[in-house]
């Protein structure tokens, strides 16, 4: 497909997809290596995010084999070589297969060096509960948000998507960028069905998000709600109903989350006293537990109400529609909690 | 089966000029002699940290990077020390990482396993078993997309060939034609456990044919068959015509770690591989030739034990890092 066809108003599949193309024109060093990226007549990766950027960067675009421990540590070897490698996993759950080469050689190769070697890599990878069971659908943020090295983001919406992504490859750190499966907008055969409007205009020039700043997305006085990916979207809307009820609440996509941007969460606890953290993926030992216990120790002197969490139970993602919405939090659960909150 | 030489006959020598002959010997000797020194260092407890030696091992790092050039890069592992020093890395600069001063290679913060200096060709060496492998295929990589003629040997033990990383990364650099030599320095055990109880190939080489590409197994203690096969390996791959698996038949004359003390190696064996100690091998050589005699060699060892045993003097003294030193380098 051709960039030209593309509108103004962008889906997150494409939005990345012109940031890559952007990217790749401006700096010759930088190519993707993955599953299914650039096979003519193929996918463009699992979610439509490379397809057809094979026709003009053949060379830029390598299929590799089903090897994530492989061809993520060939990404660091090349980044540490001078390259600017993206690399993604089909799917976040195969993050595991290269978590080696992610936490003991990206995120502490400059350190063991004594600061002489930098890794400037973008990692991408799909995540959230999406009809596919237990092993395509698991939120894997938890389990690099503590690693001294990695910056580790998420992409709610399309504008968001493409800035930070640019940002990502103009870094000389490794950085993971958590994609939400539902919110990707792909078309055609790859098509997610239960899939959530995460357009945004994008504007004609180039620009960047960073990396380290969470947004603030509606401005609200009796609560702040923090979440990031799917949980953002489904948290906005439980804004709306609440405002409804008279409960104004601050919404807040964290966005980065290692590190976290306690500036911006901080004028909003301050504001507010009150926090509700939203997470898909089971409670214990999430995101969310981090960011509470941060919250406490910084700002616990404007706390009005103990943080709030609402997440997925302990358990791993169920098939069945029934049980897979039970399993992932969704606006009603985020009004009641925010409901209780605000009596406290 | 791959011969063992029981000696080196002076005729293999012939072509080679006295000072590149002389050159290889020193470099074997500064490797024996800092490994030997920093085991005396470790053990009276003046140094801290842990340490993997490669005694015995030294013609397999000396013949694979005397065939690089300085701009050609290597991967290495937890057993490193050998591997940095045949590309140049000083024994100072090496001494005071072990010491954990500001001065070393990597300012303290790498230490014994992850030896490394980027300015002459050696990233941090991984201590992960195998997983240097998948990284040397991406540096080739960039090489190859970059366009430079550089290239990169990849060293890790026999241990490694049964890591997913070892068959991932060297397919990746087997499809992509890439310019590395991937060098398995069989010393017959991982850890402990011996080589052919966790594989049924009689030579790790044969693993080559599994990826398409080139494989041999060399004498490991026989300098000059390691520089030989490993000059092939570098043209080949540095000319495209894809990577190469050496495997380096060779053995470890000290424990594994720290205090091993290598009860599961058989003293037939032992003696079988002591008496083709790579040093004693090339020097037995070198003294049959003409213009090359005892006293020289004995010269060279002098020298280099009087170079080390001052390096340590100073590194012991070596400024350590302030304490804020603890959270840079994090991120660039």
């Amino acid at each position: 497909m051709a960039v030209a066809e593309i509108t103004k108003r962008l889906s997150i599949a494409e939005s990345l997809r012109q940031a890559i193309t952007e990217e790749m024109r401006r700096d010759p060093t930088v190519f993707c290596m993955g599953e299914d990226i650039g096979v003519p007549g193929g996918w463009g990766g699992a979610f439509t995010v490379t397809l057809g950027l094979e026709e003009e960067f053949a060379d830029r675009l390598l299929d590799t084999p089903i090897a994530e421990l492989g061809f993520f540590g060939a990404g660091i070897g090349a980044a540490m070589m001078g390259m600017r490698p993206i690399v993604d996993v089909q799917y976040g759950d195969f993050l595991f297969l290269p978590m080696d080469q992610i936490v003991n050689n990206a995120a502490k190769m400059r350190y063991m060096s004594g600061g002489t070697v930098k890794v400037p890599l973008v990692m991408r990878a799909p995540i959230g509960a999406t009809g596919r069971g237990s092993q395509h659908a698991q939120s894997m943020e938890r389990y690099f948000i503590g690693v001294p090295g990695l910056k580790v983001v998420a992409v709610s919406n399309a504008y968001d998507a493409k800035g930070i992504l640019k940002s990502a490859v103009r870094d000389d750190n490794p950085v993971l960028i958590f994609e939400h499966k539902l919110l990707y907008g792909s078309k055609g055969a790859r098509a997610e069905s239960g899939a959530v409007d995460a357009t945004s205009e994008i504007p004609d020039e180039d620009y960047t998000v960073p990396l380290d700043k969470a947004a603030v997305c509606r401005e609200g006085s009796q609560v702040t709600i923090l979440s990031w990916l799917l949980m953002h979207h489904y948290s906005m809307s439980a804004a709306e109903s609440l405002a409804n009820e008279g409960i104004d609440a601050e919404v807040i996509d964290v966005r980065s989350l290692s590190p976290f941007d306690y500036e911006t969460i901080g004028a909003s606890v301050r504001k507010t006293g009150r926090v509700v953290i939203v997470e898909e993926g089971p409670k214990t030992g999430g995101v969310s537990a981090e960011l509470a216990a941060g919250i406490m120790e910084r700002f616990s002197e404007n706390m009005l109400a103990p943080v709030h969490r609402v997440a997925s139970p302990d358990v791993p993602v169920p098939f069945t529609p029934v049980l897979e919405d039970a399993y992932r939090p969704d606006p009603p659960r985020i009004l009641e909690a925010v409901r209780k909150i605000i009596q406290h | 089966m791959t011969q063992l030489a029981t000696n080196i006959s002076i005729g293999r020598l012939s072509g080679y000029d006295h000072d590149f002959l002389l050159r290889l010997y020193e470099q074997m000797v500064q490797i024996r002699e800092f490994e030997e020194g920093v085991k005396y260092l470790f053990l009276q407890g003046s140094m801290p940290g842990t340490i993997h030696q490669c005694q015995g091992q030294e013609a397999t790092a000396v013949g694979v990077c005397s065939a690089l050039n300085e701009d050609d890069f290597i991967t290495s592992t937890f057993r490193g020390h050998g591997h940095a020093l045949a590309k140049g890395l000083s024994m100072e600069e090496m001494l005071n990482e072990l010491y954990g001063a500001t001065s070393g290679c990597c300012k303290g913060k790498g230490g014994s396993m992850h030896m490394g200096n980027m300015s002459k060709g050696m990233v941090p060496a991984i201590a992960i078993v195998g997983g240097g492998i998948p990284l040397a295929s991406g540096m080739s990589l960039a090489f190859k997309m970059k366009k430079t003629s550089q290239i990169t040997a990849c060293f890790f033990g026999d241990g490694a060939t049964s890591e997913g990383a070892f068959h991932e990364g060297i397919t990746l650099a087997a499809i992509w034609n890439l310019p590395v030599v991937f060098v398995c320095e069989n010393n017959l055990y991982g850890a402990s456990t011996r080589v052919d109880k966790v594989t049924r190939l009689k030579k790790l080489s044969d693993h080559a044919d599994s990826f398409g590409i080139r494989g041999e197994t060399v004498d490991g203690n026989d300098v000059i068959a390691v520089y030989e096969a490993a000059r092939k390996a570098v043209e080949e791959s540095r000319n495209g015509d894809g990577p190469v698996l050496l495997e380096l038949l060779t053995y470890r004359r000290t424990g594994h770690s720290r205090r091993d003390a290598c009860h599961y190696q058989h003293t037939d064996e032992k003696k079988e591989w002591f008496d083709r100690d790579p040093i004693d091998l090339f020097g037995r050589a070198l003294t049959q030739l003409s213009g090359i005699d005892e006293n020289q060699l004995e010269g060279i060892r002098d020298r280099i034990t009087q170079q080390f045993e001052e390096a340590v003097v100073v590194a012991q003294k070596e400024p350590q890092p302030s304490l804020d030193e603890l959270t840079t380098d994090i991120f660039a």
